[in-house]
């Protein structure tokens, strides 16, 4: 493997990983402030991906199409947190999976309705479809550098937000204690509703910016949603530093074992997933 | 008894009274908890509730703070009927709690902590910030970066306390602030209690050490079995040797 191949899959297994702690850190937050495991996270995901076809079918622009998008699927989690997920705070765990496996049925039902069962290819957008050259014949596509830089732009953002920022703060004690935040005269439910919308948009933007990469197709959440609950258990639960964390880690553990042993990539991760289990029952960031 | 608790609980200067429970009824589950408790805090008043183990102390305060829905009964503050309302839009007319057990966030920073719930008072209010409260708790200010949980047990009661001080109160309500301190840490604590008192901020104090919440308060409250058996001036209760032995057990 020479250098410029290897650089290759680094950027490949740094750019999947980015886009993986999208999704996740949304599972991860709405499980450690909310105590909610959300199966039909992946959904969203799906969501954010079909709806950025369908708008830059429409637009003819796929930067417009998100932007579009985006506030739309804020709405969608707002709504979603207001009539369903408010009820289920304060519930076992059975009662949510059992909801939101339930939604994750209507959500690939009503993709079925509205946008049909094709498959769909979504173009790179003019401006980022370009690549750089790195020898004769290997370069790297320019669009896949621009998805890793809105991811850590993003990663900054939300760690700015839960760390540095009064709201970030309220956010993590109602983690703590939730009666205890409200005695302060601050609004927990408001602060929930924002926390679920914020997993949800994150979730969908990032099925939308990797939609030229993927393609869209029914039933792209569940594979998704699968390797994220891996990055959130690897992480350990709730821990958006351990998401990050995981994320990259099976980024470029699932890279590298595509290219290097393909044998056996598909259970690559899972390996990652145990080993990391013995050695640290809680995850590498989570609380014994 | 100069007060006795009547229909009308309290005399009507709805104006001046914070904070009012009438004819409360409460339930936890099956077991009725408070039975037609009339409560009520007039601004820049000290009031000590009393009360043996498991009287209903607790439960009063969270049902005035809407933590825990009254059967029966009304809770109104400054007047207003807030019965149903939630407990933040209650604690955003001006009153803080600092609950049995202290409640601070241990995973956020002492600094954390403050800031989190820095807010101005009813009336727009600042009196009191961030360098205030280190100044009144300099220990705090010791420790900024230190995680809630590394305190020790009389530096959280301070950040309790001084977390509830930074929303600016009218009211501060304080269940067991001295439980499981060292005598001359829980010292500290009644000086500090002290000094919020002469700042004019009304308090209600819930306290095992009876003869330190009398000395404070200019109105006692004595809860026997989730009933008001007492109300009236401090001294008063504390001069009837019969009445404290057989409410309280002293």
């Amino acid at each position: 493997m020479d250098f410029a191949f290897f650089l290759i899959q680094l950027l490949n297994g740094l750019q999947y990983g980015l886009l993986l702690f999208l999704v996740a850190s949304g599972l991860t937050l709405v499980f450690g402030i909310m105590g909610i495991i959300n199966l039909a996270h992946g959904s969203f995901y799906m969501v954010g991906a079909y709806l950025a076809w369908s708008l830059a079918g429409m637009t003819g622009n796929l930067a417009t199409a998100i932007l579009l998008a985006i506030p739309l699927t804020v709405v969608l989690g707002m709504a979603l947190e207001r009539l369903l997920f408010r009820h289920l705070y304060q519930r076992d765990h059975l009662y949510q999976v059992l909801l939101t496996y339930g939604l994750i049925l209507v959500f690939e039902e009503l993709r079925s309705l509205i946008w049909g069962d094709d498959v769909h290819g979504v173009a790179v957008p003019a401006l980022l479809n370009a690549s750089i050259s790195l020898t004769e014949n290997l370069s790297y596509p320019v669009y896949r550098l621009a998805i890793s830089g809105v991811c850590l732009l993003l990663a900054a953002a939300l760690y700015f937000l839960i760390q540095k920022t009064r709201l970030g703060m309220m956010i993590r004690a109602g983690a703590s204690n939730r009666d205890m935040v409200q005695s302060l005269g601050i609004d927990i439910k408001l602060i929930y509703t924002l926390v679920f919308a914020l997993g949800i948009a994150l979730a969908a933007f990032a099925g939308m910016i990797n939609a030229p990469l993927s393609s869209v197709f029914p039933n792209m959440g569940s594979s998704v949603l699968i390797i994220c609950f891996v990055v959130v258990v690897i992480g350990g639960i709730g821990s958006v530093k351990g998401a990050m964390a995981a994320s990259l880690m099976i980024g470029l553990a699932e890279t590298f074992g595509t290219v290097l042993v393909p044998e056996v990539a598909g259970m690559i991760v899972y390996v990652l997933m145990a080993i990391v289990l013995v050695w640290r029952p809680q995850g590498l960031f989570g609380k014994a | 008894m100069t007060e006795t608790p009547n229909a009308s609980g309290v005399p009507a200067s709805a104006a001046d009274t914070l904070l009012e429970g009438s004819g409360l009824h409460t339930f936890y589950g099956v077991s009725h908890i408070l039975h037609g408790v009339d409560f009520a805090v007039r601004r820049g008043e000290t009031i000590g509730l009393m009360g043996r183990n498991g009287m209903g102390k607790t439960t009063l305060i969270k049902t005035l703070l809407g933590l825990v829905r009254p059967r029966e009964g009304q809770v109104r503050v400054r007047g207003e009927d807030m019965t149903q309302a939630a407990t933040h839009a209650i604690a955003r007319r001006g009153i803080a709690y600092v609950p049995e057990g202290r409640g601070i966030f241990p995973n956020l920073s002492v600094r954390e902590n403050l800031v989190m719930a820095a807010r101005a008072g009813v009336d727009g209010r600042r009196e009191w910030d961030f360098d205030r409260v280190i100044q009144t708790f300099p220990r705090l200010g010791e420790r900024l970066a230190n995680g809630g949980a590394q305190l020790s047990g009389g530096e959280q009661q301070m950040l309790t306390i001084g977390r509830a001080l930074m929303t600016n109160p009218d009211l501060l309500i304080l269940d067991e602030a001295t439980e499981g301190l060292a005598p001359l840490i829980a010292r500290e604590i009644w000086n500090i209690i002290k000094t919020i008192r002469a700042s004019g901020i009304a308090t209600v104090i819930v306290d095992k050490n009876y003869a330190a919440v009398m000395a404070l308060a200019d109105r006692s409250v004595v809860l026997v079995k989730g009933r008001v058996v007492f109300s009236g001036e401090s001294r008063e209760l504390a001069d009837n040797e019969e009445l404290m032995h057989r409410f309280l057990g002293v």
